[in-house]
């Protein structure tokens, strides 16, 4: 090896994209530590208080493309206070002082302001992409930096975020001047867009293949874009409320006709269901659908628009599309891999329309199926172990059933061997999340079966202490764990310590750790950070070691306590 | 009836369905979604009849709900108030409309108030809002007095038209049955209610 010059290593080392086996390279030996931190263009950083940027620039400095991850996934669904941290300027700042031609930013369940994303677009000349999803913190204002000062400009997507929305003008800040964008969503903007400069955008954007609109574009603008991009791939409707008799009606039809080449299709965040028709020549050629912001389709109409699309493979839906709905999806989605089932109503008096019926037909009849996301009214360990049987291909199996202790309705059992037959057959399954009645036996069961597993969702399960060890004994690869509501306490936590610097993060909420418990961690192990998310401030005045705490979130780090920690945080 | 009556009728009630058996303990909860008297209650879930105590009409009058709506709502009152479950992303209100907004009258309020029915996501948080807002309104009549003494109990039944254009009493169907339905609220007297046979026989509904 010593023999090859070192370009040769580089080139290569060029074709060795994953980000693991880019790691495993850098451990080899100094040379290669070496040259692989020289030519490292893609970084990801899972946990943004894992490294700090000065570490990330001193070992990278040919960083084009830089990934972070901010808040705990529990933040989705309101665990984590707004203001916990994961923000992003330290970021920005540091890179945008470094000589780091940063190309591409990436950010998931971050705090992202306005003079982050000012400071973004001023800072480096080659920028072409911003992707942000759960976000927060940023206006309109911020977009119209990015817009106005980023010239090469190719891909603005925004996922999920929480925008103040200052109406409109942003859109306009695109210079005549660029026309290299390829990707544009701003779906989840509840404001007014400027149409006009919407339309004069992407009339000037040869290259756009995915276009996703807001609730505020009409469908006579959806038309008029759809003239001008007929070469769109991924296609978000935002408005699809129109008179099935009219002028507009019928010229989107012939827009439609022209665009062959869509695969993606979405939104649809207000929607007329008696008008689906001019678009049913796109479902054939469908990969990906996702009707979960449509509760206006359902019954029949809906039924009868998936029996279009043959080809699809990723499915997003509500749960309003029923057992029946899910029926016909197996007997027309036999390329399926991915099927995510939203609660329509998920505060509501037991309405879902979705039970286990619906998930053993879909299994049936995709065979492909391997990542699940289902909401439903109840489950039965007969159809689980059916699931299993059908389906042994699963990476991703999550399921929540709406009532979190519901066991077996059928059997009035708890959910344990049906749980236990997904891991047992399913091999290669990364991702399960559970519900429903739980006790320490299932818990027993991924710890002997679910070795690949590398994210556990736990919540109002198990009955001691056993659970938590037999997942932190048995399951090697565990990245993330989180859970809360459960009998775990400071026995389980203590057990193995060193086994959390093998993992990205643990969360703990409401369950029987102690401050006691997590001041022995924090001592033990000086790579991690243990925190300790005390909102209502009971630890102030008390800060009693047998207290129990109430949300506990612990992460490994390379560079100690963080600074920007809010007053109600305590890192112990 | 006087509120003395009413509230031991509910209380009598209350021990004879024995809520204690349909409470589900939860360990160290942060606090419930939804209170309406600011507190959390740890350890366990609250039953609908603490939770829901409105105050309306003059002098801080109890008003107490009709009993159906105690009925039917129970069941979803108890998925509303752990916080963070379901695990469904609070951004993505999937089956949500922009927004819904009613007008709500109250009988003898001299005018009327207009509420947003897409924010909240049960009949509990609709009831406790409407207490907020109008027991403001009866704060203000006694200019300098922010204690509001304890007098004969007026009660008010919640009703709503309907688009069929028919007079309802809330609580009966799903929720988001009724946000979808519900064209304007008004919080009737009993008085009035009384001929009508509502507040007398406890309606339990098929569906609980």
């Amino acid at each position: 090896m010593n023999y090859f010059p070192d370009e040769v290593l580089e080139h290569v080392f060029d074709f060795i994209t994953s980000h693991k086996d880019r790691n495993s390279v850098s451990l080899v030996c100094k040379s290669w530590y070496k040259i692989e931190r020289c030519s490292r263009q893609r970084v990801f950083i899972g946990n943004c208080y894992s490294i700090s940027p000065e570490r990330l620039i001193a070992r990278f400095p040919g960083l084009k493309s830089l990934t972070l991850k901010g808040k705990p996934h529990f933040a989705d669904f309101n665990l984590v206070p707004h203001d916990w941290g994961g923000f992003v300027y330290p970021w920005i700042k540091a890179l945008a002082k470094s000589r780091i031609g940063l190309e591409e930013l990436r950010l998931k369940r971050m705090v992202v302001s306005d003079e982050s994303l000012e400071l973004l677009s001023k800072s480096f000349v080659n920028f072409k992409s911003l992707v942000l999803v759960s976000c927060e913190g940023f206006t309109t204002d911020g977009l119209a930096a990015i817009a106005a000062n980023c010239r090469f400009l190719r891909e603005l997507d925004l996922q999920e975020n929480e925008v103040d929305d200052h109406r409109g003008h942003w859109l306009s800040c695109f210079p005549e001047s660029c026309t290299s964008l390829i990707s544009l969503n701003f779906a989840c903007l509840r404001g007014e867009v400027n149409l006009g400069a919407l339309e004069r955008l992407v009339s000037r954007s040869p290259n756009l293949k995915s276009l996703r609109l807001n609730r505020a574009v009409p469908l006579d603008t959806l038309q008029k874009l759809l003239m001008r991009a007929p070469q769109l791939v991924d296609l978000g409707i935002g408005s699809y409320v129109h008179d099935p008799f009219s002028e507009v009606y019928n010229k989107l039809k012939i827009a439609i006709q022209r665009c062959k080449s869509i695969r993606s299709l979405s939104g649809f965040l207000e929607v007329a269901p008696h008008c689906m028709s001019a678009i049913y020549p796109i479902f054939g050629n469908l990969t990906f659908l996702n009707l979960s912001y449509a509760p206006g389709l359902h019954g029949n109409k809906l039924m009868k628009l998936i029996q279009h699309c043959r080809k699809l493979q990723r499915l997003w839906i509500l749960d309003c599309i029923g057992d029946k709905g899910l029926g016909v999806v197996a007997l027309t989605c036999k390329e399926l891999q991915e099927l995510r089932v939203f609660p329509s109503d998920p505060f509501g008096a037991g309405n879902a329309a979705v039970t286990e019926e619906g998930l053993v037909l879909v299994s049936a009849g995709c065979p492909k199926l391997n990542s699940l996301l289902y909401f439903c009214q109840q489950m039965t360990n007969a159809a689980l172990i059916t699931v299993a049987k059908n389906c042994p291909n699963f990476i991703r199996f999550r399921l929540c059933i709406l009532d979190p202790i519901k066991p077996d309705p059928v059997t009035n059992q708890p959910l344990d061997e049906g749980f236990g037959a997904i891991v047992q057959s399913c091999k290669g399954l990364k991702r399960l999340s559970l519900s429903g009645l739980l006790t320490d036996q299932v818990f027993l069961y991924i710890g002997m079966y679910a070795e690949q597993l590398e994210m556990l969702s736990i919540a109002f399960a198990a009955d001691s202490d056993k659970g938590m060890l037999y997942v932190l004994n048995g399951c090697k690869k565990l990245r993330k764990l989180e859970i809360r509501d459960c009998p775990f306490g400071d026995a389980a936590l203590l057990e193995d310590v060193g086994k959390y610097e093998t993992m990205r993060s643990l969360w703990m909420s409401s369950c029987e750790v102690t401050l006691g418990g997590c001041k022995s961690v924090a001592e033990k192990m000086p790579s991690l950070n243990v925190e300790i998310i005390d909102e209502c401030e009971q630890m102030e005045f008390n800060l009693d070691d047998k207290q129990k705490v109430d949300k506990m979130y612990l992460y490994r780090t390379l560079v100690g306590h963080r600074k920007d920690a809010p007053e109600y945080v305590l890192i112990l | 009836m006087s509120s003395e009556n009413g509230k031991r009728l509910l209380e009598t009630d209350a021990g004879g369905l024995n809520f204690e058996a349909t409470e589900l303990t939860l360990g160290l909860p942060g606090e419930p979604r939804v209170t309406s008297d600011g507190g959390a209650k740890l350890g366990s879930k609250r039953g609908f009849s603490e939770t829901v105590d409105l105050k309306l009409g003059d002098n801080n009058q109890e008003v107490k709900l009709g009993h159906s709506l105690q009925e039917a709502a129970k069941s979803p009152v108890s998925k509303t108030q752990v916080v963070g479950w379901p695990p469904v992303r609070g951004f993505a209100r999937r089956g949500k409309k922009s927004c819904k907004y009613v007008k709500v009258a109250v009988d003898g309020a001299p005018y009327l108030r207009k509420v947003d029915l897409e924010i909240y996501n049960s009949y509990q948080q609709l009831l406790t809002s409407l207490e907020d807002m109008f027991s403001c309104f009866t704060i203000r009549n006694y200019l300098n007095e922010k204690k509001i003494d304890q007098v004969n109990g007026i009660e008010y039944m919640p009703t709503y038209e309907d688009k069929d254009g028919d007079w309802m009493l809330v609580g009966d169907v799903p929720w988001q049955m009724f946000v979808e339905s519900c064209k304007r609220l008004r919080l009737m007297k009993s008085s009035e209610a009384v001929g009508l046979g509502l507040k007398t026989a406890p309606k339990y509904s098929s569906t609980n």
